[in-house]
């Protein structure tokens, strides 16, 4: 076999490749050739296809198969197979035990052998790569190369032990009495990771930070170097843009942080070195802002002199200056940091930072806005909205949504007045909204509704704004439901704020009309939009006949939202004309918003008004989400038109609701296409109060014990039962198994069972366990219903079942009634 | 902590992949392109930092980088990193290639990919910050060199008969590989001779004793 191709022919091969196609191939060709050389035990060449892999590696190519040849290059004798091989098992190797195992093994050799680079390679290796159990079986090696006196083996295996200790933290104990003189070592390396595996043993523990602050007096130590080199003159060793080891300088400050934190006297024995670092820093170059900046943050952190901290802000505020981007984003974002606790300092450089929202670079503005909205109070409110208004008006696309909910929020908490507050949010959603939250839009129906003085204002602002550009669907989405709760307000012209308008009926139902008809709109405004015009009916007086011509319009429209809206509308045009003006009374002023309990469901029905809309699936979805549709399905002629809205909506939570219940509704239609009902179940004729009907009807709750099962329906061989249970972590929600048994000779096919529940509960049916009910009693079908009651009222179900018997159709009702009273109670 | 050392050109290739944090091949490779993406799309007069990607870490996390002529040097680095002092750290590293290989250039790292991976070694270790001193890995750097050309001249001392040397050229070398050989032979030998054993059997004789 002739020797494999070296590393540099190969990636010029690869070079040559033009497309990605090509060099794949190139590359499955050589992978072919090193695993075939790999398979031949090949000793010499074992190092350069290893290198070769780590080529593919890189590019994105597979190359796992060469982890075990890492771990044998790594036991050879010759360093450069060593170094290849540890670089490939650092790069390579996953979490796999078994390597780990045979890794451990020849880590410990090599971190015991006579050459410094090997031991070097094995340090860096354990370093990176060391599983938990590595690290246990190798920590003992560690902390004796931490006590060498070779600077070169002791820096690396400082930071070595940094990483045993992250991974075992127990383990720190064992390295403490070799903490003991890491910092009186004179070479920098040592120094600074010494320093880092000091930070990491404070951070990780309260009792070696107290250990190291009280009995190592480290403050006075790190003090004393971080003096050294402030102080000592040009070294060129270390010099980095004429600062001494500014890395190390960095280091120390961080770690004085972590031993200042919460500390007086160590704070105390630190503040004079800080000042002298903050003033004495030359900072024309990075560098130097790289230390201030550290020094800031620390003065920051600890329990510092007020003086300090002025002189701290005020760097920073110097920063913002600066023309560096790189200062200024790192300004702001320490700004940020401090803004809670040095609210004043940080508010008197409000101008520098708001100027900081027109600057080009994003991460600089996001920064800005952020801390804009964090130096937002009553005093400044105006002004401050002012620039973020302008800003949101500006900006790309990605701040929108941030800076749109950050202006929300800022409103609600500091609004000086609730017209301002209207105002501004409605800027917002003229200026962005399309970003907005989907909460946005109810929530700002909430605040207009609850302050009564303003909607003739409102409505009128509102008109105005989509009179020309009907795109922004939140805004239309509001303005469409403000026009339809208080169009009146809006035709009558009696606004006190505003020079009011003079608008007619007609102008008033062409916008609604055309945010109807445009093809800019959402289904979900069209929703808005349909019940506006339907709301006007009863506030508008000359022109309900073009209502209810757009209404029976829609009743075609393809959307099924829209169009179900439109029907049930319709419907209450020509049948319950008389309940109409209750039930689109206008709306009752909202509470807030609580947000816990499923009776929060019940009343936020009519604020929430969009949400269940803009959540719910496709109206083919599989799972019908709501009872009314349920029941009425299950009533299932098609000749009966359904009235009840299927979402809460337009329907006024207090007046007409119940009038209309469901159940009432249909035995008013009449159920002519029912099929007979069960002889259980009595036939209910006095309209349309069939709910108070059923509920002063005797029932049989005279079972006691625990929740017992009920036969729910037992007919033509056909037997459903129902067990019961309580959910603990909520009373309200009964979940009812149901287990449908067939003691007739044929199979059941096709089962489905349906339920219904009256208006106050909730009901989610969950997928059977299967279709078919096998003959002689052999299987049940299970399925489970979960109910949600949380008035905890008397549980009624109606059930619809349908299935193929001896090849035919079968389809029955029935009426439940004897649920127990646990179940419910 | 530092979680990956990414460096590609001004087109996306990747020249040097480094994770301090175990991630699939897969996910490092979308991490480069991600990163690739964000860092493209931004000018050369804007700060250097970003908030992390979406693949790796989290709101903690930042993209720290540097763009030089046709490479992208990008670190990735949580918050117990100081962001300026990081940019520093790139600079140390790339005026260390440059002093490694002379003037360094894109094809330098292309064909050097394990020498820039050794010398990433001696400046980070871990994820965490080891030397900063350039002239200390630049002197490390090529001790170990040294150490493993010595090893190849051995290797061409025990391949070549040893007559053949008159021609000259040639003799010096061996000279050279067979006191490295020496060098590095010797402190094996004490190795060879198993210490431990000899504890253990010591025991062991003065109970026949």
């Amino acid at each position: 076999m002739p020797a494999p191709i070296r590393l540099r022919e190969l990636i010029r091969t690869i070079r040559t490749a033009r497309t990605q196609a090509e060099e794949r191939e190139m590359i499955q060709k050589e992978c072919a050739a090193i695993r075939s050389s790999f398979r031949e035990e090949d000793n010499t060449y074992r190092c350069r296809n290893v290198a070769k892999l780590l080529y593919m590696h890189m590019l994105g190519y597979p190359a796992h198969f060469g982890q075990l040849e890492c771990l044998k290059l790594i036991a050879s004798q010759k360093f450069t197979d060593k170094r290849i091989g540890y670089l490939g098992a650092m790069l390579l190797l996953d979490e796999r035990q078994d390597v780990h195992l045979l890794m451990t093994n020849c880590i410990k050799n090599d971190l015991n052998h006579s050459t410094q680079y090997v031991q070097g390679l094995a340090l860096c290796t354990l370093g990176c790569m060391g599983s938990s159990e590595m690290c246990r079986d190798l920590a003992g090696e560690v902390e004796k190369l931490l006590k060498t006196s070779n600077s070169y083996l002791r820096k690396k295996a400082a930071l070595c032990a940094v990483h045993v200790i992250r991974k075992v933290p127990e383990l720190m104990e064992m390295f403490l009495p070799a903490t003991k003189n890491l910092l009186n070592e004179k070479n920098h390396g040592v120094l600074h990771t010494s320093v880092v595996l000091l930070t990491e043993m404070c951070e990780r523990s309260p009792d070696m930070l107290a250990h190291f602050r009280k009995n190592e007096k480290l403050v006075p130590q790190l003090v004393r170097i971080l003096k050294n080199l402030i102080m000592s003159g040009y070294s060129p060793e270390h010099d980095v843009s004429g600062i001494s080891d500014p890395f190390l300088q960095v280091r120390i400050l961080r770690l004085l942080r972590i031993l200042g934190r919460n500390d007086d006297d160590s704070s105390e024995a630190m503040n004079d070195i800080l000042a002298q670092v903050a003033t004495n820093t030359e900072t024309s170059k990075n560098v130097g802002n790289a230390i201030l900046y550290e020094t800031v943050l620390t003065i920051m952190d600890i329990k510092s002199e007020s003086g300090l901290r002025v002189l701290a802000i005020n760097i920073l505020g110097r920063f913002l200056l600066n023309n560096d981007k790189n200062i200024r984003y790192v300004a702001l974002t320490s700004l940020l940091k401090t803004v809670q606790t040095d609210h004043n300092a940080v508010q008197r450089h409000r101008s520098t930072i708001v100027d900081c929202l027109k600057d080009l670079d994003v991460s600089i503005k996001r920064r800005a806005m952020e801390l804009s909205f964090a130096l937002v109070n009553g005093n400044n409110i105006r002004g401050m909205m002012k620039e973020l208004l302008y800003f949101l008006d500006s900006c790309e696309p990605e701040f929108k949504a941030d800076c749109a909910s950050g202006i929300f929020l800022a409103a609600e908490k500091y609004a000086p007045s609730k017209r301002w507050h209207i105002d501004t949010i409605m800027r917002v959603l003229t200026t962005a909204g399309s970003y907005v939250r989907d909460d946005a839009v109810p929530n700002l129906i909430q605040l207009i509704t609850n302050s009564v003085e303003m909607h003739a204002y409102t409505v009128q602002r509102l008109y105005k704004a989509i009179l020309g550009d009907y795109s922004q669907q939140p805004l239309v989405q509001v303005a469409a439901w403000c026009i339809g709760e208080y169009g009146d307000l809006l035709v009558s012209g009696q606004c006190e704020e505003e020079e009011p308008i003079q608008v007619t009926e007609d102008e008033v139902l062409d916008i609604l009309e055309s945010v109807l008809i445009s093809n800019m709109s959402t289904s979900v405004t069209r929703g808005y939009a349909l019940t506006a015009i339907m709301k006007l009916s009863t506030r508008f007086t000359c022109t309900v006949n073009r209502i209810k011509k757009v209404v029976s319009i829609y009743g075609s429209s393809i959307d099924v939202e829209l169009q179900q809206r439109a029907v049930e509308y319709n419907a209450l045009f020509k049948k319950y004309d008389h309940m109409r003006s209750a039930l689109l009374e206008r709306m009752p002023v909202m509470e807030k918003v609580t947000t816990n309990g499923p009776t929060e469901i019940v009343q936020t029905n009519g604020e929430t008004e969009p949400a269940p809309l803009e959540t719910k699936p496709p109206p083919s979805g599989p799972q019908p989400t709501s009872q009314a549709n349920d029941l009425l399905d299950l009533l299932g002629g098609n000749d009966i038109t359904p009235v009840i809205p299927t979402a809460p909506t337009s329907k006024p939570a207090s007046a007409g609701g119940e009038l209309l219940d469901l159940l009432g509704d249909i035995s008013l239609t009449g159920a002519p296409a029912a099929a007979p009902a069960p002889a259980s179940v009595p036939q209910v004729a006095q309209p349309p109060f069939l709910l108070d009907g059923l509920s002063s009807q005797p029932l049989f709750n005279d079972i006691t014990t625990g929740i017992p099962s009920i036969t729910a329906y037992s007919k033509n061989g056909l037997k459903i039962e129902f067990t019961f249970e309580r959910s603990n972590t909520n009373p309200s929600v009964t979940v009812i198994t149901i287990q449908a048994s067939n003691s007739t000779e044929l199979d059941m096919t096709d089962f489905v069972f349906q339920a219904a529940v009256p208006k106050t509960f909730q009901l989610q049916l969950l997928s059977p366990s299967s279709s078919v009910v096998p003959a002689f009693n052999t299987g049940t079908i299970t399925q489970v219903i979960k109910v949600l009651n949380p008035q905890k009222q008397q549980l009624r179900m109606r059930i619809k079942l349908t299935y193929n018997h001896k090849g035919s159709a079968m389809q029955d009702l029935a009426e439940v009634n004897n649920f127990p009273p646990q179940s419910w109670q | 902590m530092i979680q990956a050392i990414l460096v590609f050109n001004n087109h996306g290739k990747p020249r040097l992949v480094r994770f301090y944090q175990r991630f699939p091949e897969e996910i490092q490779q979308q991490i480069v392109r991600e990163t690739f993406h964000l860092v493209l799309k931004r000018d050369d007069n804007i700060c250097n930092f970003l908030e992390g990607g979406s693949l790796i870490g989290g709101p903690d996390y930042k993209l720290i980088y540097r763009h030089y002529a046709t490479l992208y040097f990008v670190f990735c680095v949580d918050s117990s990193e100081s962001e300026l002092g990081i940019l520093d750290l790139i600079q140390v590293f790339v005026e260390t290639l440059d002093k490694c290989f002379e003037n360094v250039c894109e094809l330098d790292l292309i064909f050097h990919m394990d020498k820039v991976h050794y010398i990433l070694q001696e400046v980070v270790m871990g994820g965490m910050v080891l030397e900063t001193n350039m002239n200390e890995i630049v002197a490390q750097i090529e001790a170990q060199n040294r150490l493993e050309k010595s090893e190849v001249s051995a290797q061409l001392v025990c391949l070549m008969p040893l007559p053949i040397s008159p021609q000259g050229g040639l003799s010096a070398a061996p000279a050279r590989a067979v006191s490295a050989v020496k060098n590095i032979n010797l402190p094996e030998i004490p190795r060879n001779i198993n210490i431990g054993d000899l504890n253990i059997k010591v025991p062991n004789l003065s109970q026949f004793v």
